[in-house]
């Protein structure tokens, strides 16, 4: 047998290769499908009434309005605070740290952020931001929630950013004069945008699906009007369609596709904007 | 204006460094947090009837083993699709795919590590669970393994993304050499650049069932919630419910400060426990640094 694989060498790779093609094949095929499917259930449950109405009759008809208008305060709430905490800490790491065990801890650290499970996030928002710091399940609890949870990903993929600053653009800066801090801000962060504007989308991208993090921190099951002050709990897309797809009974198919729809739609553009973001900044790159 | 400058320059200085640590300031905040909330359990419940087989918190049986077996089922189950397809998928992407091909599966399986999972939890009671229960005549289709098969796409792309990096490190000259004694690409691949890159494939294991078991939404979702000891294979089609799916569907009707709070706090602390042992252990196997940052968006 062996001999007969040794002599047939090239007809065993040519097994191997299409077994590991199939491999790949069959990893990606679901994942098309499961777009194109939701596409096309979802699509005829999409009107104007849909985006832009209350839900009614316990939520088994009438549109989504609270939920999308909740997802894009908690993803704006989110931004707002894991933004600039990200990219400060990206800056240290990349232009202020040495290798020191310090600094490897907080590399550790930054993994570990990343891979802790998101109802844990939810339960540390409880405890931390709506039971201690008494903010109650509101849009500030979960935005902050959310903004831990998204850190790593934007400090990661800034700072990978800045690295790809080549060191020579901060030595010439600095031997004209200028400071460091100038330099990071005029010279590093220019050049840098465009690769930690796509990992901001991403992680902003991830905190919008999220609903693990927020049941407990924010999210309400029904609300009838909008919310009014960060104070305030919301409705949120990921948290609605897990509501009415295991907790309402009778709950007409088409409206839940169609809340699926728009989440998807909500995610998967702003992952093509980080996509198209990235893309064009590498081929106009010159350095 | 010199003055003012450095003025300026010192204070920017101290934010940023203090915004480098805070990495650090939040893992420690996590764990307390859940120390403070989760550790008054074991002054509640006994340690044996916390290591008992029964899950019944109305009636004070706050039993954790049918969670962490049902954790485990599920995870387990879900590893051995993740870890062929996503070490699959790498070989394919890094090392025998055509570069068009690679440019259109790379985005493909990053689109996957972005669906949200209640998407999936959602398409997996609507389509894929009455596929498993008529496909293998079962009495539900919401079980561990509709469980497994969408919590093994959901580690998918992490595994592909780690394992693709590690196999990208390899350096040609390895892959040269195979060549120029004569190995064939595919005796190459096994033999020289998976061997290369062990460290770094198993960092991706590693990382993928950490991000399996700490899945929540989609197990809620679809594994049926029934905590049931799961420990033959046979398991595997029948309900179970998670350490996470516990948490997630029960905290919101817990009263603050309740014996039933405490203990899922506690099974949060085991969970966070679990996820740092797991990312401790893969960053400290040796392996190219600089694409971290893919690593964590996966």
């Amino acid at each position: 047998m062996k001999r007969i694989l040794a002599r047939n060498r090239h007809l065993v790779q040519r097994l191997g290769f299409t077994g590991i093609t199939l491999m790949a094949v069959l990893t990606v095929i679901p994942i098309v499908a499961v777009v194109i499917y939701i596409l096309i259930q979802g699509a005829p449950a999409i009107s104007w009434e849909f985006l832009s109405g209350f839900p009614r009759d316990g939520m088994r008809a009438g549109g989504i309005l609270p939920a999308i208008v909740g997802t894009l305060y908690l993803t704006v709430g989110t931004a707002v605070f894991s933004v600039p905490l990200g990219i400060a800490a990206a800056i240290y790491l990349s232009e202020y740290a040495a290798d020191t065990p310090l600094t490897r801890t907080i590399r550790i650290a930054i993994i570990n952020l990343a891979g802790i499970p998101s109802v844990v996030y939810g339960l540390f928002g409880l405890g931390l931001f709506v039971l201690f710091l008494k903010f109650g399940t509101s849009i500030l609890a979960a935005s902050l929630t959310l903004s831990i949870m998204t850190l790593p990903v934007i400090i990661s993929t800034a700072e990978e950013s800045l690295r790809s600053v080549p060191q020579a653009f901060r030595t010439v800066s600095i031997s004209l004069g200028a400071t460091r801090w100038q330099t990071i801000r005029r010279i590093v962060l220019k050049e840098a945008l465009p690769g930690i504007l796509t990992g901001v989308i991403l992680g902003l991208e991830r905190a919008a699906g999220e609903t693990a993090p927020i049941l407990f921190t924010g999210a309400a099951f029904f609300l009838p009007r909008l919310p009014h002050t960060p104070f305030d709990a919301t409705m949120a897309l990921p948290y609605h369609l897990f509501v009415i797809s295991t907790q309402v009974p009778e709950m007409p198919i088409q409206i839940q596709y169609g809340t699926a729809l728009v989440l998807l739609a909500f995610v998967l553009t702003m992952n093509l904007i980080a996509t198209v973001i990235r893309s064009r900044a590498r081929a106009k790159r010159q350095w | 204006m010199e003055k003012s400058l450095n003025w300026r320059e010192f204070i920017i200085t101290r934010l940023i460094k203090a915004s480098g640590y805070s990495a650090i300031i939040f893992v420690a905040l996590i764990f307390v947090f859940l120390l403070r909330e989760g550790l008054p359990t074991l002054g509640e419940v006994e340690l044996k009837s916390l290591l008992s087989i029964r899950w019944y918190p109305i009636e004070d049986y706050f039993g954790i083993l049918p969670l962490i077996t049902g954790s485990l089922i599920v995870t387990l189950g879900a590893a051995l699709i993740a870890v062929p397809f996503g070490i699959g998928t790498a070989v394919y992407i890094s090392e025998i795919a055509p570069r068009w091909m690679r440019e259109i599966l790379k985005p493909l399986v990053e689109l996957l590590g972005g669906l949200p999972s209640v998407v999936l939890g959602f398409l997996g009671i609507l389509v894929l669970s009455p596929y498993i229960r008529i496909l293998l005549d079962l009495p539900t289709g919401l079980t561990a393994l509709t469980g497994s098969l969408l919590l093994g796409g959901i580690a998918v792309p992490t595994v592909v993304s780690v394992a693709e990096d590690a196999l990208d490190a390899v350096p040609r000259a390895y892959r040269e050499g195979a060549w120029a004694l004569g190995a064939t690409r595919w005796q190459t691949i096994w033999r020289v650049t998976l061997p290369a890159a062990r460290s770094g494939v198993l960092t991706a294991v590693m990382l993928g069932v950490g991000r399996a078991i700490g899945e929540t939404m989609t197990v809620m979702m679809v594994t049926g919630n029934a905590p049931v000891l799961a420990l033959k294979l046979g398991s595997l089609f029948s309900p179970v419910r998670t350490m996470t799916a516990t948490i997630a569907a029960e905290m919101g009707e817990v009263a603050n400060g309740s014996t039933h709070y405490h203990v899922l706090f506690f099974i949060g602390m085991v969970l966070f426990l679990i996820s740092l042992g797991v990312n401790i252990a893969a960053s400290s196997v040796v392996f190219r640094a600089k694409k971290r940052a893919e690593r964590i968006l996966s």
